[in-house]
């Protein structure tokens, strides 16, 4: 027996209920964003929030303690040299690793955030998911980030993964809960459009395109369909949700490119690190090899920049 | 919009500006003072007067252009029939292809002087210059010369030959563009051409002159002459014209079709449009308010096709009319040369004014008038993107073409209502419609009267579509294989 969902909303928006979404259309717009001139002053003010927008990730097979220890070290010190830059808002790990982050951001102002519910995959029952979930919770994870079961998606079970997402919310309790909707296996963006929507509607703080596993991972046309729905669902609810694209996003050009879409999608009140994230585990440098030209006129080679 | 406010809640107004990006004119040549050109030459005007073309952005002088007058159009055609005579009726149409495939080249190779001198000249944004009017302008001239020599698969069992003497008019909104419609399908035809661009827009097609002497075009194929409409009308009414092209508003429409009542000549005639832009419930509405943008304020609105009328379902309307204000505060209003620049100058003092004169009848008429705002710079001609809402069949600004960034919103319950406010205009050139039903779009499609019909898109061309208008919006098709027609006699 599933345990009762306890939301707001008890009912899954179905598909035919959802807006329609137009490839060619998207593909257009995405377009228009990647051709604003960003450079100079305005390149800077974009890099330094990039940066604090990062949720810093390593989700290997073959993490241990002592590379998420050196992980969270650069979290804290992105490149010492810089004056003025602000740390990442996020260190995302396994749960088994929370409790290493922890110890190691004490005081940092640094999130922690986890990935649970049988990441990448989601193949697992909603018990052993909640189970993960109130792990890493106690362990001191303050967001986590779950991935919704695609394959019960895909069937139609809309209600069923619902439910599970509204589930997980309760289980996060005052953590912050991010769904991945991983769309690279979703096929269309009109089913990226239905499960955003499906997932804010049962209660997530953020959406999220991708565990980075499965490719393609964050692309734009998909986050802006992604960015629309928020739009629609605040108009509605007057809530906000948060964006996190994820895997994929490794040069800052791109980043800044991404940030022009939130701008000129859903305005000011997105453009911080409580409302849009990048899931990146090597975009930082390649942003601070950006900063240091601005600064001196002059690419570094990589090797000034510690990678962890 | 479950609240049904229509308040805009958005805040687009960020502390994070882009970095200006101006294109350089550094490589751009422009002379102080342009001749006619007639008979593979640039001569000096019989009439000895000049007028200047300006900046609409800034209004500094770019050029002083010569005033062609009826002596000064008598050399143009005399050259371009006996171009006609000697030369190009003559050559194997293989050869004929050639030249203008190299006119198509050359365009392509100096692609970037063109587009920022169309956008010094004409006020649109670099942007729209770039990557719609050179790059379409180029794929006009590459289409009509494949053609040139595959005439008789055009027209299977006919045997096309071509008219003689073709005396072109053209609008200032798409200035390369309109000259590449009419220059290339007559000459892959075998006609020779008497083109006259606009009065505030001669540049592009005086560097088209450049282009065409650099192809080695023989002389007299290609005339180009600058002047006012009184050039124009010596065109029309000259006896040695085989064919009249015009594309500009329907009034002198109408005053070269009363001229040319009566007499042998040829025309095709692309005028004005009040294009119906339909929006469904089921239309994928985020992608749909970005066609109503485009729709209406590419080049300023300066667009014979603009859907200017925009046909909203009720149960939709205000989510499409908040989506539609906040998308315009994004819209980046100024410096045509910039490249962020989303919507530039209006092209004339005249052209502003009229608009300007379209908002005060329109406010008159009692309809709720939106403007972004935001400031545009202090001298030019510039122009807000404008909506008029609260607006019915029998108001002006829904039925006169307004030729400026200015939407006129109505709304409709049921498709039929749609496409009856669509069909009740004096013009029929052009229509979009919005649905994820393909069933709907060939529905609409088939019922409005229009030459045009884009679906879940607007303002896309091709030089392979035929384009022109049913009604008042115009006579003939231009483009594709319908555009070859409009250059042949056939027997």
């Amino acid at each position: 027996m599933m345990p009762e969902a306890s939301t707001a909303e008890m009912s899954a928006p179905a598909p035919d209920h959802v807006s329609r979404v137009d490839q060619v259309g998207v593909e257009e717009r995405v377009a228009r964003f990647r051709t604003r001139s960003i450079k100079k002053s305005s390149k800077v003010h974009a890099l330094k929030l990039v940066l604090s927008q990062i949720d810093l990730t390593t989700l290997e097979g073959q993490d241990t303690p002592g590379k998420v220890r050196q992980l969270c070290q650069k979290a804290k010190h992105l490149h010492d040299t810089l004056p003025d830059i602000p740390h990442v808002a996020a260190v995302c790990v396994y749960p088994m690793m929370v409790g290493v982050a922890k110890k190691a951001l004490t005081d940092s102002g640094i999130h922690i955030a986890s990935v649970a519910t049988a990441f990448p995959s989601g193949m697992a029952t909603t018990e052993a998911k909640l189970e993960e979930i109130k792990l890493a919770v106690e362990e001191g994870a303050d967001e986590i980030d779950m991935v919704i079961s695609r394959g019960k998606f895909l069937q139609g079970e809309y209600q069923a993964v619902f439910d599970e997402i509204a589930l997980c919310k309760e289980a996060c309790g005052d953590a912050h809960l991010k769904v991945i909707l991983e769309t690279g296996e979703l096929g269309t963006l009109d089913r990226v459009r239905h499960a955003s929507d499906l997932a804010m509607h049962a209660g997530a703080d953020f959406i999220k395109t991708s565990t980075g596993k499965i490719q393609p991972a964050a692309t734009m046309p998909v986050t802006l369909v992604m960015l629309q729905a928020i739009r629609d669902y605040y108009y509605k609810t007057d809530r906000m949700v948060g964006m996190k694209p994820a895997g994929g996003i490794s040069k800052a050009k791109l980043a800044i490119q991404y940030l022009v879409m939130l701008r000129e999608t859903l305005g000011e009140a997105w453009m911080t690190p409580e409302w849009f994230r990048f899931g990146a585990s090597s975009l930082a440098n390649d942003v601070l090899m950006q900063l240091k030209k601005q600064e001196t006129g002059v690419y570094q080679s990589g090797d000034y920049f510690s990678k962890d | 919009m479950s609240d049904g406010k229509n308040a805009i809640k958005l805040n687009y107004d960020t502390g994070w500006e882009y970095a200006a990006a101006p294109e350089s004119t550094d490589h751009i040549n422009i002379n102080d003072r342009y001749e006619l050109f007639i008979d593979g030459k640039f001569t000096a005007p019989k009439s000895g007067a000049y007028f200047d073309t300006i900046n609409p952005a800034n209004e500094k002088t770019l050029a002083s252009v010569a005033q062609a007058s009826k002596a000064d159009v008598n050399r143009a055609v005399k050259a371009a029939r006996g171009a006609y005579d000697n030369v190009w009726s003559k050559m194997k149409a293989a050869e004929r292809g050639k030249y203008i495939y190299r006119i198509a080249r050359i365009i392509q190779e100096r692609a970037r002087e063109f587009a920022v001198i169309e956008s010094m000249d004409g006020g649109k944004p670099i942007r729209e210059a770039r990557d719609v009017d050179i790059p379409l302008a180029a794929a006009h001239f590459f289409y009509y010369a494949g053609w040139a020599d595959k005439l008789d698969y055009a027209f299977p069992q006919k045997t096309p030959k071509p008219l003689g003497v073709a005396g072109q008019i053209i609008p200032w909104n798409f200035p390369l563009l309109m000259a590449a419609w009419k220059i290339a399908p007559a000459l892959a035809c075998g006609n020779t051409v008497v083109l006259k661009p606009a009065e505030t827009t001669p540049l592009t097609a005086l560097k088209l002159a450049e282009v065409i002497q650099a192809a080695d075009l023989p002389p007299g194929v290609v005339n180009i002459i600058t002047g006012d409409g009184s050039t124009g009308a010596a065109i029309v009414d000259h006896d040695d014209i085989d064919k009249v092209a015009f594309t500009g508003s329907t009034d002198v429409g109408r005053i070269i079709q009363r001229a040319l009542a009566g007499t042998d000549k040829k025309y095709t005639l692309e005028l004005g449009g009040k294009a119906a832009n339909i929006i469904f419930e089921d239309a994928p509405i985020d992608q749909a308010v970005e066609g109503i943008v485009n729709a209406i304020f590419f080049n300023q609105g300066h667009v014979c096709c603009a859907g200017s009328r925009l046909l909203v379902q009720e149960s939709v309307a205000k989510e499409v009319i908040t989506k539609l204000k906040e998308r315009m505060q994004t819209l980046v209003v100024g410096d045509p040369l910039d490249k962020n620049t989303d919507i530039g100058a209006i092209n004339s003092a005249a052209q502003l004014e009229r608009i300007n004169d379209y908002l005060a009848l329109g406010q008159k008429e009692g309809a709720e008038m939106y403007q972004a705002g935001g400031k545009t710079p202090k001298k030019g001609y510039w122009c807000q993107p404008t909506l008029f809402t609260d607006v019915a069949q029998s108001h002006r600004v829904v039925r006169e073409e307004i030729f400026g960034p200015v939407l006129a919103i109505q709304t409709f319950r049921t498709l039929d209502e749609a496409v009856s406010k669509a069909n009740n205009t004096q013009y029929g050139l052009s229509g979009g419609v919005w649905t994820d039903k393909g069933a709907k779009i060939f529905k609409v499609g088939q019922n409005i009267r229009a030459g045009v019909i884009w679906a879940n898109t607007f303002n896309k061309f091709d030089p392979t579509s035929p384009f022109g208008g049913y009604k008042e919006s115009g006579v003939g098709r231009e483009g594709g294989l319908h555009g070859l027609s409009a250059y042949v006699n056939l027997h």
